[in-house]
């Protein structure tokens, strides 16, 4: 679906993506992580036929974005990080003007948005304005515009940045429809849980370059071990303490409020600091996560 | 055409995407603007009915009493009859301006419209192109209204004054086009009201309008025939009066069409380096 190989996004001051090959199959959810800066939009809006690459190869929907772009936008959805409804319109009326933008018939038009709308759950709001709508209400009516072509891949860049979670768990069970339905999801965030519960495969992106790709499982058994041995202490500095923890597990990240023990068995790495007589302020043992990998990969957390 | 309308249930069928026609085209940004419209329209009906009504009677019937009676009338029509097709001309200046100003701006930076638009397999010059068909039916309105109320109070002297209107259209495209180019090139929106104050009003001014241009101090004159709402009243008046000749409308006609042209031109290569990076 989606064939990128070398591609380089430079502007007069900065590069921001720098080289990146990628390879989006059809069907598949595939993620973009990676911190704020690190290329992920960049990314998308190459993909997305609105920004033209600087260097590399890039193929989407089997056609060239350079030469084809309409062609290419008629078969995509773009769900941006901003909406960009208009909010002086309807709900309806935001989704029967954008059909016209691709060229469908009215009448086709108005049979989608209704089912568009019951699909996002804003059936019962299809005539109000807009404006005042929440947050997830207007994502939610964001996404169902830009379903209205029927597209062949959807790209979403940081769906959920400022839902609050009720609201993001509606909207990845109906992201997680959508793929049920077949539709090729491409997206970008940096909540690592996000990208873990959506992504078949992702890559970590970090100052414009991948720093890592797979599934999220192999990620971590990859870069990460099973378990984390999360510990607080009553200090400044928690670099104090990692004479205590040594050799207990297979290796310490210091973040400046906790240790982070990596090791195969989070309780047994607790009974050996218990029996070293260690006492920190709290002790939490869980599994291994995408943020995890991360920080192995870039030495920094996603979100700062 | 085939297959669009299969809509089977599923919310995202994705094979019958490239069955439909391919863009709506500039139509569709004109259908988008035009159902903005319809939110206000009525207020902008009255505004457009009224402002003529206020303005001859204010500076038509109010002032025109003074400048009759010292002066006999400007070139020899009464005062009312020398304003109305300035202020005609005027009136789409302003329509222009109202609408290709924090439209433009907004579609950019604030809610985004453009972005959505070029989003789908519509390009940087159907979005130009769209807004200013629907500027052009919003000029031809308050036009025709305008001319309307000119003509019930008696102010247009000939046949040939009908043609004020699609003159007075044109010389507002023609600002209009150049005035989206402006407005697409700023990055905040300092500049639009700088350009209300010293553009519009100014032009608004000195453009023959309210009194010949020949009254103003020579050096500025010039100035004046550059404006593009300086042709635009000029050929308006002449048609109203019916002192037209053809020639003389004709390169009025040509010189804002030149703007016109220019500015869209200039509106598509500006709007195309801001939104495509």
């Amino acid at each position: 679906m989606i064939r990128a190989r070398g591609l380089v996004k430079a502007f007069d001051d900065f590069t921001a993506v720098d080289g990146i090959d990628v390879e989006v199959r059809p069907g598949e959810a595939f993620g973009f992580l990676g911190p704020n800066g690190a290329g992920k939009s960049s990314t998308m809006r190459m993909i997305g036929c609105v920004s033209p690459p600087t260097a590399g190869e890039l193929t989407v929907l089997g056609m060239d974005p350079r030469t084809d772009g309409p062609r290419i936008r008629a078969g995509l959805g773009v769900v941006p990080q901003r909406d960009s409804l208009d909010e002086e319109l309807t709900v309806e009326e935001n989704i029967w003007v954008y059909g016209r933008y691709f060229g469908l018939p009215r009448r086709l038009v108005r049979e989608r948005a209704a089912e568009l709308l019951e699909f996002a759950q804003l059936t019962d709001r299809a005539r109000s304005v807009v404006e005042p709508l929440s947050g997830g209400m207007k994502r939610r009516l964001t996404i169902a515009r830009a379903l209205v072509n029927s597209p062949r891949i959807l790209l979403l860049d940081e769906p959920t940045t400022g839902l609050d979670p009720q609201a993001r768990h509606v909207l990845w069970d109906r992201l997680f429809r959508l793929k049920r339905e077949g539709v090729t999801l491409v997206l970008t965030t940096h909540y690592m849980d996000e990208a873990e519960q959506l992504c078949d495969r992702l890559v970590v992106m970090d100052h414009g370059r991948i720093v890592a790709e797979g599934s999220p499982s192999a990620l971590i058994a990859q870069h990460s071990t099973r378990e984390v041995l999360e510990l607080r202490f009553d200090t400044a500095d928690h670099a104090a303490h990692l004479g205590g923890v040594e050799g207990v597990a297979d290796r310490v990240e210091v973040l400046p409020d906790r240790l982070l023990l990596y090791t195969p068995d989070g309780e047994a790495a607790q009974s050996e600091l218990h029996r070293r007589g260690l006492e920190p302020l709290s002790a939490l043992v869980r599994r291994s996560t995408l943020e995890d990998v991360f920080l192995h990969l870039t030495g920094r957390t996603l979100v700062d | 055409m085939a297959g669009t309308g299969t809509t089977s249930g599923r919310v995202a069928p994705g094979a019958d995407g490239g069955t439909a026609p391919l863009t709506g085209g500039w139509q569709a940004v004109t259908a988008h603007w035009l159902a903005k419209y319809r939110r206000v329209w009525f207020g902008t009906a009255i505004t457009s009915f009224l402002s003529p009504l206020l303005y001859l009677a204010g500076m038509g019937y109010g002032l025109g009493m003074l400048v009759d009676r010292g002066a006999g009338g400007i070139d020899g029509v009464p005062y009312v009859v020398f304003v109305a097709p300035g202020v005609l001309a005027a009136t789409t200046l302003q329509v222009a301006a109202g609408e290709t100003t924090f439209s433009v701006m907004g579609s950019i930076k604030w809610d985004r419209t453009y972005h959505g638009m070029l989003a789908t397999p519509l390009g940087v010059r159907d979005v130009v192109t769209g807004h200013l068909a629907y500027v052009l039916v919003r000029l031809t309105m308050a036009a025709v209204v305008f001319f309307g109320v000119a003509a019930a109070l008696g102010t247009v002297r000939s046949w040939w004054g009908l043609l004020a209107v699609p003159v007075a259209v044109l010389g507002g495209l023609a600002f209009a086009s150049c005035c989206y180019a402006y407005s697409a090139s700023l990055t905040n929106d300092r500049g639009l009201a700088l350009m209300f104050r010293f553009v519009v009003m100014p032009m608004t001014l000195f453009s023959g309008t309210f009194f010949p241009i020949e009254q103003l101090p020579g050096w500025l004159q010039p100035v004046a025939w550059l404006t593009p709402l300086w042709h635009a009243v000029d050929a308006s008046r002449t048609l109203v009066l019916g002192t037209a000749d053809p020639g003389g409308v004709l390169l009025h006609v040509g010189y804002l069409a030149l703007w016109a042209a220019g500015g869209y031109l200039a509106a598509v290569r500006v709007l195309h380096r801001r939104m495509v990076v």
